[in-house]
């Protein structure tokens, strides 16, 4: 049987070999970035997928305070619930997604920082976050980042919050980073870490679904100003969206959806911030 | 690999049997008392919650747990391990081709990429990939990073793969080719390389294993895999522990069931090349060095006294050949390729799959799996 | 080439190194302990360890390294307090070494088992009729001379190691090399592929040497029959 098969034989088993991983290649990239057709009205947005009470996607819906927002915003420029496209937004690819394209907002606990305002434009801001410390119920001694000497924290791979801690307020701190907030509340619940720290509205939303065993210390010792990531110098973009952000203020929705999405964990926005006053990005820079 | 296979001791005798009974029991007394301590500390650690609780384990394993996050995962899992696999397929082929062409400069290129990707670790190609990408302005950065990442490491094992098959044929098959008219090139294109495609076939999907499990590093560049989802489902009901526990599962499930896939298929494949067809892609470990394939056919020919693993290397090395010319014939010449009529001059032609049959050997599958594949 | 030496000046990219290969080192005595026990417990007589080890090797071959790192320190540590010390560095430092050794024995189990295969079943003859035990026999004729056999597919896994090593970053180890080039990437965008280059050759230089060791190795140490 080996001596029957042909050179050609051989070569055609080659050829339908290239063919077909071709073809698999080809349909299953396809699948990969086949994004939603553009054409007819549409609005983009960025959003966190994976941090419950902020942006989390469930059950193909999606909930949490920058959702809320967004949708607000859609609404007031025009779109239906139906004509939103979300799109997840990760932390490192938001000044990317913005400059190609692939989103008309981003709304993912995105800080205005002088540095971002380089590669886009923000709209906003629509929340004045903090940085501040998740403890466990039970805890009474820590009750801001001073008390952390000795003690260990918890935070994300590659954020700088935990750096800030330990700069500005506690050398001795001991540092554990995970890849993401759900490990870090596991550690605190399992007594291996005795603090998590990173934006309250973050906390917030982890703590509402812990059961009761989680708390917030509410002691802010920073200010994060989250803005509406949009393209580059797009002022009149920035205007309208301004404007449905006060709106959401004014007509109550804001304070709505902060407390629905954080009820439970006695989390306010730091009140002497907010609510803000949406006025970035108006004028060209 | 029961006890009758091994000659490392005696057929116990009265007193041996009772040894080893009590051995037994002491043994499996230790392991359970090891499983009571896991699930004790589990069910009541020193402080923190009862990780056996089903108010845990209810939202790790309910429906919306499946169709929201595992399935879903799983999806973009299988996904990039199958685009990676036929990705690093063509690389592997392009690759693998290019180290054996008469061209002295293909061949140098081809090596320096191979020998590189080879030692790179995947997570620093992904973590590169991942940002480059993302800069460049692709969508889906993260999809591509990781399979990418996979391609580029996977692929260059399965151009050493495609190598040291070639290397492998017996020489006849070149010599004939050659005497029949057909270029060097033309040989290695229409003869040799399609031979040696169907001998890594087996290998190849031990490889899917290697890229299913390592599309696991996918979720440190914010890949959304089933590690991935599960982390997010952990991170609503705070039972992190409970969904990688069913994650790893899967994992498990699907890597064991490819590995069982992957053992049975060299003896599918065997009647249809000159190879050798090995489950384990052993890549040459002299970098110049193509001849392992050879080596590994000649290890797995011998006896498995101790009832071991298939060995992958044989107990006598000829030096690594790296520097010579004709590796491919200095290993029939010594008597080592088994396959080559030289070294059975009984057998005129490697013994086909009924061969193999009639003598009753079947030591690589049973003689029905032979014979389907004739 | 001012910008390339900052990166030097201001990243400790050796350090990082360095600890990849305490990473790998220590990762490589436990596994290869382990290995060896794993290895007789697959050739010895009570069946309860066979079934252990063959499950064990099973279980380990099968399962991302990945998971297996966020298990040591949310399952190991977090659960069943296992811990290497009050200092986290040091500690999750050792619980990634864990992970390795434990995810690497079950590779230097199977390297073992093909090495035992090359041993002639002479030998083993030879010691039952010298009178020897299993354990006496296993220990002082059948496995030094496996070790010899099986210095090729060792290397090899000496390689995966000290590659899998990067996956500490997923035990909270952050002064390896996968987190610190993420992290230079992170600020110095720029220089990405420079950044990418450094490492990646760093790697190169690594491995090229053990494999070529490897060959060198296994031709001088294989028993000649």
């Amino acid at each position: 049987m080996h001596n029957q098969s042909t050179g050609r034989g051989r070569a055609g088993l080659l050829r339908r070999l290239v063919a077909l991983v071709a073809v698999m290649a080809c349909a299953l990239s396809m699948g990969a970035c086949g994004s939603s057709s553009s054409d007819g009205h549409v609005i983009k947005i960025g959003i966190k997928f994976d941090q419950p009470g902020v942006g989390y996607k469930k059950s193909g819906t999606y909930e949490g305070f920058d959702v809320d927002v967004a949708r607000y915003i859609a609404h007031k420029l025009g779109y239906r619930d139906d004509e939103i496209v979300w799109k997840e937004a990760p932390s490192k690819q938001r000044e990317a997604m913005l400059q190609n394209g692939d989103v008309d907002m981003i709304l993912a606990s995105y800080s205005i920082t002088d540095e971002r305002k380089k590669a886009v434009s923000f709209a906003g801001p629509y929340l004045v976050a903090g940085q501040d410390l998740l403890v466990r119920s039970d805890n009474t001694d820590i009750t801001g980042p001073q008390d952390l000497n000795g003690k260990r924290l918890c935070s994300v791979t590659g954020s700088t919050s935990a750096n800030t801690v330990k700069q500005k307020f506690a050398n001795e701190v001991q540092l554990m980073e995970q890849p993401s907030y759900a490990e870090c509340a596991t550690a605190l619940f399992s007594g291996i870490v005795d603090a998590v720290t990173t934006d309250d509205i973050i906390l917030a939303g982890l703590a509402a679904n812990a059961r009761g065993k989680l708390k917030l210390v509410g002691a802010p010792f920073t200010q994060e100003r989250y803005g509406v990531g949009i393209r580059k110098g797009d002022t009149e973009f920035a205007k309208q969206i301004n404007q449905a952000i006060r709106d959401m203020i004014d007509d109550g929705s804001w304070q709505r959806a902060i407390e629905d999405n954080t009820s439970g964990t006695g989390y306010t926005p730091n009140a002497q911030y907010n609510p803000p006053d949406p006025t970035e990005g108006e004028e060209d820079d | 690999m029961n006890e009758s296979t091994s000659v490392l001791f005696d057929q116990p005798g009265p007193r041996g049997r009772r040894r080893i009974r009590m051995f037994n029991a002491v043994a499996s007394l230790l392991l359970v008392a090891l499983a009571v301590f896991v699930i004790l500390r589990l069910h009541n650690p020193p402080d923190g919650e009862n990780q056996l609780s089903w108010e845990l384990w209810k939202p790790a394993l309910d429906r919306e747990a499946w169709t929201d996050f595992y399935l879903p995962g799983l999806w973009m899992t299988v996904k990039a391990a199958v685009v990676a696999v036929v990705g690093s397929i063509v690389f592997g082929i392009v690759f693998g081709i290019g180290r054996l062409v008469p061209n002295m400069l293909v061949r140098a290129v081809s090596a320096v990429i191979v020998e590189f990707f080879r030692a790179v670790p995947e997570l620093l190609l992904m973590v590169f990939f991942w940002r480059w990408f993302a800069f460049a302005g692709l969508s889906s950065p993260s999809y591509w990073a990781v399979v990418g990442g996979l391609v580029l490491y996977n692929g260059s094992v399965i151009a050493e793969l495609v190598r040291s098959g070639v290397g492998n044929l017996p020489h006849g098959q070149r010599e004939a080719a050659l005497a029949l008219g057909l270029s060097p090139m033309q040989s290695l294109m229409t003869v040799e390389v399609p031979q040696a495609l169907i001998a890594m076939l087996p290998a190849t999907i031990t490889q899917l294993v290697v890229v299913l499990k390592d599309t696991a590093l996918g979720s440190i560049i914010m890949y959304t895999d089933l590690l991935q989802e599960s982390r997010r489902l952990g991170a609503m009901y705070f039972n992190i522990l409970q969904t990688l526990v069913v994650a790893g599962i899967i994992y498990f499930v699907l890597d064991w069931l490819l590995s069982r896939l992957a053992e049975r298929m060299p003896a599918l494949m065997k009647g249809r090349t000159y190879g050798n067809t090995v489950t384990e892609p052993t890549a040459p470990i002299a970098i110049m060095d193509a001849t392992n394939a050879n080596q590994i056919a000649d290890a797995q020919e011998g006896e498995r006294p101790y009832g071991g693993a298939d060995r992958q290397f044989p107990d006598h090395y000829h030096g690594s050949n790296a520097t010579t010319d004709h590796w491919q014939h200095a290993h029939y010449s010594h008597g080592h390729d088994r396959n080559h009529p030289v070294s059975h001059p009984q057998h005129p032609f490697p013994k086909l799959p009924i061969d193999r049959r009639e003598t009753g050997k079947g030591s690589d599958g049973s003689p029905d799996d032979s014979a389907g594949a004739v | 080439m001012e910008a390339f030496l900052d990166l030097f000046r201001e990243y400790d990219i050796p350090g990082a190194f360095w600890v990849n290969i305490q990473l790998t080192f220590w990762g490589a005595v436990i596994s290869l302990l382990l290995g060896v026990i794993l290895v007789m417990m697959r050739i010895c007589p009570v069946s309860s360890l066979r079934g252990f080890a063959t499950a064990y090797v099973e279980f380990f071959k099968n399962m991302p390294l990945t998971i297996i790192m966020v298990f040591m320190v949310l399952g190991m540590f977090g659960q069943l307090k296992l811990s290497f010390s009050d200092d986290f560095d040091i500690n999750f430092f050792w619980l990634a070494v864990t992970g390795l050794a434990l995810y690497t024995a079950s590779f230097v189990c199977e390297s073992l088992r093909s090495g035992i295969n090359t041993v002639p079943m002479g030998q083993a003859e030879a010691c039952r009729a010298l009178g020897l035990s299993f354990w006496q026999s296993a220990s002082q004729v059948i496995l030094p001379q496996a070790f010899r056999g099986s210095v090729a597919p060792m290397g090899n896994t000496l390689i995966a190691l000290i590659k899998n090593s990067t996956v500490a970053a997923a035990a909270s180890v952050t002064t390896e090399t996968s987190s610190v080039m993420s992290d230079m990437i992170e600020f110095h965008a720029s220089q990405i592929l420079q950044i990418f280059f450094i490492f990646a050759l760093g790697y190169v230089i690594l491995i090229i040497p053990i494999g070529l060791l490897t060959t060198y190795l296994s031709n001088r140490l294989a028993v000649r029959r």
